[in-house]
């Protein structure tokens, strides 16, 4: 009774590793987030709250993945140690 | 009834407030509004009492207590609100996402009339204005059915099968004041009742560590994928609706219909169509007519949408004259939008007279009078005699 087509599921559902993780959406970003390991407390905080699901687990710290962070701020704002700071690119650039 | 029930006399809001409680939400996210403020001031009693075991969220508006339970429906919660008229035009866009995003989250609308005119009374327009919003409306006739729709709302919602929002809708002031013997049922005998959705397939949800998205967006072929298993999921909540209110019959022993709740209509010539609150004062009124040998009868629309096509044309073929009643307008049509829909199935239903009254906009009471004279003039269309097709009552009855 329940059809198949793009969507595997009977509502707007989808696997973000395939459908949203997909488009480099890194080179939209302005600002990119700079985490201190030694500030971290690894929490994971950062992970819950971003939007795009960039952050991840560095065992005892979190990085931001690079490719899709569109460098929203959340991270740094919601960060209850105060351990990341967004950083112009500008900065990175060479 | 029901051993291990209770027989309270409460208010119509009162029932929704117990309903809910009833059924285990884990998020409760609402703002007050009249006509329905008593069913979240209870609800807060029963939270601060610790009778009820739910996240309660006091938002700042009605468009974030929308947002945040059809959140928390996403990540696997079961959730309630309730609002009305303003309030629910306030959270329109959150609502068309939670029907959208297939969200089975459950609310109660107290029926109110809507912005542009300030009224703080009754009338179904606030229900007609959200009606394409791909929402499950159900309306219920007194405070018992206030109390039995919201349970088997869950059922309904939450179905695999169905996986859609549910909006239970009472009146305003009429119900949501009224206070009436209502019979309330275990907590262990809801839980039962609810306990298939346990057996089912868990519907996606989502959780930390889970790669999942919600809401996704759909684009050409992705749109109308979604669509259409939306309005086919619309189809499929008729039968299951019928369903769960047989289950539901056999587990409380109580059954006010299916889609539609049909009173004295088998061997009627004339039948008025209407729902809510003003279908007691027609029962009675066709109680009465019955006495003088007039073979009337009522059909009472319990499933607003998905719109019960099959069951009124099985219940409306062959009868003489149909009268529905609106507590609503259709702007831009003559007829109440009820009627309007009653009207697409003409065909299939072959009377010679379909007549729209629109009657008790922002409270004005619909009277014994009233209905007696609406079946005045369906007995006249029913010998031959011209009629007015659409009748503004009392307004035009008083010109």
């Amino acid at each position: 009774m329940l059809i198949k087509g793009y969507f595997n599921y009977e509502g707007p559902w989808s696997d973000a590793q395939k459908e949203l993780l997909c488009m480099n959406t890194g080179s939209w970003r302005t600002k990119r987030p700079v985490i201190n390991p030694e500030l971290c407390i690894d929490c994971g905080f950062c992970s819950l709250y971003c939007p795009v699901q960039c952050m991840t687990d560095a065992k005892e710290y979190f990085t931001a993945d690079l490719n899709f962070c569109k460098g929203c701020g959340i991270c740094a704002n919601e960060c209850p140690r105060k351990a990341i700071e967004m950083k112009p690119e500008a900065d990175f650039l060479n | 009834m029901k051993k291990n029930s209770k027989i309270k006399v409460v208010t119509g809001n009162e029932a929704a407030a117990i309903a809910a409680s009833l059924c285990r939400p884990d998020v409760i996210a609402a703002y007050p509004i009249t006509p329905q403020t008593e069913v979240i001031e209870k609800l807060s009693e029963y939270h601060a009492n610790g009778l009820l075991d739910a996240e309660l969220i006091n938002v700042e508006g009605e468009n974030s207590a929308m947002n945040s339970i059809t959140a928390a429906s996403l990540a696997g919660g079961r959730v309630f609100t309730a609002t009305s008229s303003w309030g629910l035009v306030f959270m329109y866009d959150a609502i068309l996402a939670a029907s959208g995003a297939r969200a089975p989250v459950v609310m109660a609308n107290v029926n109110r009339e809507t912005p542009g005119i300030i009224a703080v009374s009754c009338g179904q327009q606030d229900m007609i204005s959200i009606r394409d919003s791909g929402w499950i409306n159900l309306i219920a006739e007194d405070c018992q059915e206030i109390l039995d729709m919201l349970i088997m709302a869950y059922r309904l919602a939450e179905d695999d099968e169905i996986q859609l929002p549910v909006m239970v809708n009472y009146d305003g002031f009429y119900l949501s004041y009224l206070s009436e013997k209502v019979e309330i049922p275990a907590v262990e005998e809801v839980d039962n009742f609810l306990s298939v959705l346990k057996k089912q397939p868990q519907r996606p949800r989502l959780l930390p560590g889970k790669s999942l998205g919600c809401g996704s967006h759909g684009i050409l072929g992705g749109y109308l994928e979604l669509r259409y298993k939306h309005c086919n999921a619309l189809q499929r909540a008729k039968n299951k609706f019928q369903q769960i209110t047989k289950e539901f019959q056999k587990q409380f022993s109580r059954n006010s219909g299916g889609q539609i709740e049909e009173y004295k209509t088998a061997d009627a010539d004339i039948v008025i169509v209407a729902s809510g609150s003003m279908c007691g004062t027609i029962k009675t009124v066709i109680d009465e007519k019955r006495e003088e040998g007039i073979k009337i009868g009522l059909v009472r629309i319990r499933m607003f949408r998905p719109f019960p096509e099959e069951e009124l044309i099985r219940a409306l073929s062959g009868k003489k004259s149909i009268g529905v009643i609106d507590r609503s307008v259709a702007f831009g049509f003559s007829g109440g939008p009820i009627y309007i829909e009653v009207k697409t199935l003409a065909q299939d239903i072959n009377t010679s007279a379909l007549i729209s009254f629109i009657a008790g906009l922002a409270n004005i009471d619909i009277t014994v009078l009233n209905i007696e004279k609406i079946i005045a003039d369906l007995i006249d269309a029913s010998s031959g005699k011209p009629y007015k097709t659409v009748n503004w009552i009392p307004f035009e009855q008083e010109a």
